[in-house]
């Protein structure tokens, strides 16, 4: 996984050029019949063309909608998108269905989880991909296919011409995956948004998925975004990685810096919960203990707090906002971790035998993640 | 062609049973069979009433009466009618393309209505549009065929007379005024399915619309119009497909009270007659090739649903 | 109620958020942008509120009803008696929805049609209620062979025409309200059945009959305690549908002339009698139409609400 470390550069420092993609304050909202359901609450990313962001957070984080928030795919009636999200400078937030055709395919793909589910069933493989390209490129039938063949032959599919007519149940779970990236990567976008493109796949599969989005995006030097539950799918593949909770960016830092240098404690949390080679052998594999919140009407404080050991009565009763530490490192957090604040509150917590939340806190230094040794993101698989 | 022969069996067993319940009708009814065909002014007539009895042998066992019966049958010979003298098979093949093409013409108009309608107003759930579509077919399936029929006399025959309020041309001597004479009737039986179709596939559309797949096509940039047709309508037909197939009874149902208001010579006004007239051999034949007609045709609908959905042709469950 | 579940993940699945039988929002794309203008946003309460409409439908059909069964009693001239000089009238107000071809009162006719109506409904109504309901309360609850043998025999009646085969057993039977109730009530037993089949199964799998089996409750118990009282509800509110049904094949079946025979009104004989006079006369047809479409639209409409709003699937028809 070395290939990419040379690339890898802490801050890219200021270009003149603007970045491929700008996302600022985004907020997506669902009206329910319980109230408004804030599902992205304010997020701001960036992205440089050729690299690549991986998002991380639980299910129920809001990372998906993010995705699609990104892409202006969001529609259901009661959803309300506001903030704003420039492709290579251009504003989509509040762009017409119509003109938003002009950037899907073209300029902006998006590959989904479950390619069971996100291919048609009822369409040949060969429809589904060249549709885009006689539509976009205005190819001719015969230049379509002739395209799509070199396509599925590109995402290392075997005999792609006769796989053309194939529907995708006659494929296997890994085909029909690599069958979705060649379909987003038909027109050429600049920018690859892959939301947990392995999480529906069998794990000896995901390797081979995640090597080829990462094969195809330095080919082509494509933005790409890396959605994911899993710190592990996204170390030694991204140069940053956003970590969110209940709909907010809670830690943005460069891999390698977030590897080395957690300072939220739900990014530790995730941190831990990754089973590890390097690890005693019947070391407990650490989980995060509740669940994430529900999204409608969000208290004024920290979301994580609940779930945290390092609470204190100021995580329940004001929201954090997101903090520049220096080396492009952001966290929202009052009691970091590994900071001097950080360790008393969680020394506070170990003697009350709570947090401030009532969260049950024990001294568990066995498994304390900091102190093992700093984690080389290749260590993690 | 192996699915065919796999659901052989049952068909044939339904036949079977279908064909049992129709000859039924002339051994359950009350007192003598031979009085009821003849009608009660011949009940005096020995001479007749024995040659009936002689004909349908009356006097055999149910069961070799059937079986014989059923040999007749299937060597396309149903009998011939006691009150007109005609082959049943002759009366019926005269009549049956009349029949056959009002309500073939009334499928076709309330698809051709039903899915542009179902899928505009399910793209467009909860608009002004989709509330008028969805009110409309409420309404729709409230008002049966014969009202339609009455209220489509009266505006295109009696006020406007633009067309023939009753009568038929045979579509090889004028096909077009086969067509004026088959518009209406076509229409008063496609009011009603139409209502149905489009509220079944509008609700079935909503769901397709929310799949990943959409999205995934939306997210290629492709027109809404090819989003819609190409890739939602096809998935959001199974049950449409299955529902046309079982509204068949509806029609032929329809038909028989379309085609006796706007006097059409289709095999249900003969029915009818038949029934007025007390004529069982005519009864007895017509409600079998009906029921068979409907047997087969859903057997074909089913046919065709493995046209739409590429997972049971390649005889792999279906996961959707 | 999907509305009521944690929504631990429905934020990433973005839509089907409160989702119920009819959704009102779909992932559509809308070239109108976002906005929560949704109808499906403001549902609370929807349960207990009716809308206009549905107060209206009730009215009516309680109109119908008790004109049906006070008809003798109201003050109307006789439906039965000719007046050649009325012949064809118009809104009158001797008349106050004209006359028919006989001169006999439409309005009367209608009230006392109203009767016709109401007997053959409820009556067939209850016997495919309560046979079918029975049947397949019982073959879903018991399951097993019973089960498959039945739902073969229902499944090859239900594949049959019912208009066909009423038609050709009331040439040969003789037709009187009796015999048409009872007729129809019977072809109406199969579908019947498999309605209360489908809602037996899926509430034969719900927690408070696992538990009061795991109590060690007795089947008959069980049956007739939790089971009966959840699928009588949804069986209901189906039959107020298939009321509207009956109505309209008895009117198929006057328009045939093969109904009460005359000169007792029904629904579908008036409108029989106004169809040559459309030319001259078209309010003959229309008045007993308009009654007709007013009963089976309203039942069609409460019966509607009702199965929605008991969340009845049918899924297992």
């Amino acid at each position: 996984m070395s290939p990419r470390s040379g690339r890898r550069v802490i801050h890219p420092g200021p270009t003149a050029k603007a970045p491929l993609l700008e996302v600022d304050d985004l907020r997506t909202t669902f009206e329910t019949p319980r109230g408004t359901l804030v599902a992205v609450d304010g997020v701001t990313l960036r992205l440089e063309a050729g690299q690549t962001l991986g998002v991380v957070g639980e299910s129920g984080s809001g990372k998906t909608v993010l995705a699609r928030s990104v892409l202006q795919l969001v529609s259901a009636r009661n959803a309300g998108i506001g903030g704003s999200v420039r492709l290579a400078g251009r504003e989509l937030v509040g762009l017409s269905a119509k003109a938003m055709r002009s950037v899907w395919g073209v300029e902006a793909a998006i590959v989904f989880q479950d390619p069971m589910t996100s291919l048609n069933a009822t369409m040949r493989i060969g429809d589904q991909i060249t549709e885009s390209l006689r539509y976009h490129l205005d190819m001719s039938r015969n230049e379509a296919r002739t395209m799509a063949v070199a396509l599925l032959r590109s995402v290392g599919i075997p005999e792609p011409a006769s796989r053309l007519r194939a529907y995708p149940h006659q494929l296997s779970g890994g085909m029909r995956q690599r069958v979705t990236i060649a379909i987003a990567l038909a027109c050429g976008p600049h920018l690859l948004v892959a939301d947990e493109p392995t999480t529906a796949l069998d794990v000896t599969i995901q390797k081979q998925i995640l090597d080829l989005l990462e094969a195809q995006q330095r080919e082509r030097a494509m933005g790409m975004i890396l959605i994911t539950h899993d710190l592990g799918v996204v170390a030694g593949r991204t140069d940053r990685i956003a970590v969110m909770y209940a709909g907010r960016v809670v830690e943005r830092a460069p891999t390698r810096v977030l590897f080395h240098d957690r300072r939220h404690p739900y990014t530790e949390g995730l941190l831990r919960s990754i089973p590890r080679m390097t690890n005693p052998g019947h070391s407990r594999l650490q989980v995060i203990p509740g669940r994430p919140p529900d999204l409608v009407a969000l208290p004024e404080a920290c979301a994580f707090a609940p779930r945290c050991r390092n609470a204190q009565p100021r995580c329940l009763e004001e929201r954090p906002e997101l903090v520049d530490i220096g080396q492009d490192h952001e966290h929202a957090c009052f009691f970091p971790v590994g900071t001097p604040e950080g360790g008393e509150a969680l020394a506070r917590n170990v003697a009350a035998g709570e947090s401030a939340a009532g969260l049950p806190v024990a001294d568990d230094a066995t498994v304390d993640v900091t102190t093992l040794a700093p984690l080389a993101p290749t260590e993690v698989v | 062609m192996r699915l065919v022969l796999r659901r052989l069996p049952a068909i044939l067993a339904t036949l079977l049973i279908v064909s049992f319940l129709t000859f039924l009708l002339t051994s359950l009814l009350p007192g003598d069979p031979a009085v009821q065909i003849l009608g009660p002014e011949a009940a005096n007539d020995a001479e007749s009433l024995a040659a009936v009895r002689e004909d349908l042998r009356l006097d055999d066992p149910l069961l070799s009466r059937y079986g014989a019966w059923l040999s007749d049958v299937a060597t396309g010979d149903l009998g011939r009618s006691y009150r007109t003298g005609q082959e049943v098979t002759e009366a019926i093949s005269e009549r049956l393309p009349v029949t056959l093409e009002v309500g073939a013409l009334a499928v076709g108009i309330a698809l051709a209505l039903a899915i542009p309608l179902g899928t505009l107003s399910a793209f467009r759930a909860g608009s002004r549009l989709d509330r008028a579509v969805t009110g409309t077919s409420f309404g729709l399936l409230a008002l049966p065929s014969f009202m339609v029929a009455i209220l489509l006399i009266y505006v295109f025959a009696v006020t406007l007379g633009w067309l023939p309020a009753t009568g038929w041309t045979r579509l090889t001597a004028d096909p077009l005024d086969n067509l004026r004479h088959a518009i209406l009737p076509a229409l008063a039986l496609a009011a009603g399915e139409m209502a149905v179709y489009t509220r079944l596939l509008r609700a079935d559309m909503i769901t397709t619309l929310q799949q990943d797949s959409i999205t995934m096509a939306r997210a290629k940039g492709i027109p809404t119009s090819r989003i819609l047709f190409r890739h939602a309508l096809r998935p959001s037909s199974f049950s449409l497909m299955t529902v046309v197939g079982l509204q068949v009874a509806t029609i032929i149902g329809g038909a028989v009270i379309v085609e006796t208001l706007f006097a059409l010579p289709g095999i249900g006004r003969l029915l009818v007659d038949s029934i007025v007239q007390r004529d069982l051999v005519m009864v007895q034949g017509v409600a079998l090739v009906i029921a068979i007609s409907f047997v087969v045709i859903n057997f074909v609908v089913d046919l065709l649903y493995t046209l739409l959905d590429p997972r049971i042709r390649h005889g792999s469950p279906a996961t959707a | 109620m999907e509305a009521l579940r944690p929504l631990d993940d429905a934020a990433d699945r973005v839509i089907g958020v409160g989702a119920d039988d009819e959704p009102a929002y779909g992932a559509v794309p809308s070239s109108t942008g976002p906005g929560p203008e949704g109808r499906g946003a403001h549902r609370p309460g929807r349960k207990r509120k009716r809308g206009i409409a549905f107060w209206l439908a009730v009215g009516w059909l309680v109109v119908v009803a008790v004109c049906a069964v006070a008809a003798d009693w109201l003050p109307l001239p006789d439906p039965n008696r000719p007046d050649v000089l009325d012949r064809l009238e118009g809104f009158s107000a001797e008349h106050p929805l004209g006359a028919d071809p006989l001169g006999r009162d439409q309005l009367s006719r209608i009230v006392h049609g109203a009767r016709v109506s109401l007997v053959v409904s409820v009556s067939a109504v209850s016997i495919g209620l309560v046979v079918g309901g029975t049947i397949g309360t019982a073959v879903g609850y018991l399951r097993g062979r019973t089960e498959r043998v039945v739902m073969a025999v229902v499944d090859v009646i239900a594949a049959f025409p019912a208009l066909i085969l009423l038609l050709a057993v009331l040439a040969f039977v003789g037709r009187s309200l009796t015999i048409i109730s009872l007729l129809i009530g019977a072809l109406s037993v199969p579908i019947y059945t498999r309605v209360a089949r489908a809602n037996t199964l899926s509430i034969a799998q719900r927690e408070f009959v696992h538990a009061a089996h795991t109590l060690g409750a007795k089947r008959s118990r069980i049956l007739f305690r939790e089971i009966l009282p959840n699928v009588v509800p949804p069986v209901a509110a189906f039959a107020l549908v298939a009321m509207g049904l009956v109505i309209v094949v008895e009117g198929s079946l006057a328009l045939l002339g093969l109904s009460v025979p005359p000169p007792d009104p029904t629904w579908g004989g008036m409108i029989a009698n106004g169809k040559p006079h459309l030319e001259e006369a078209v309010h003959v047809a229309l008045v007993p139409s308009a009654a007709m479409f007013l009963t089976v639209l309203s039942l069609n409409f409460v019966g509607d609400t009702l199965r929605r709003s008991l969340d009845v699937r049918d899924s297992n028809l």
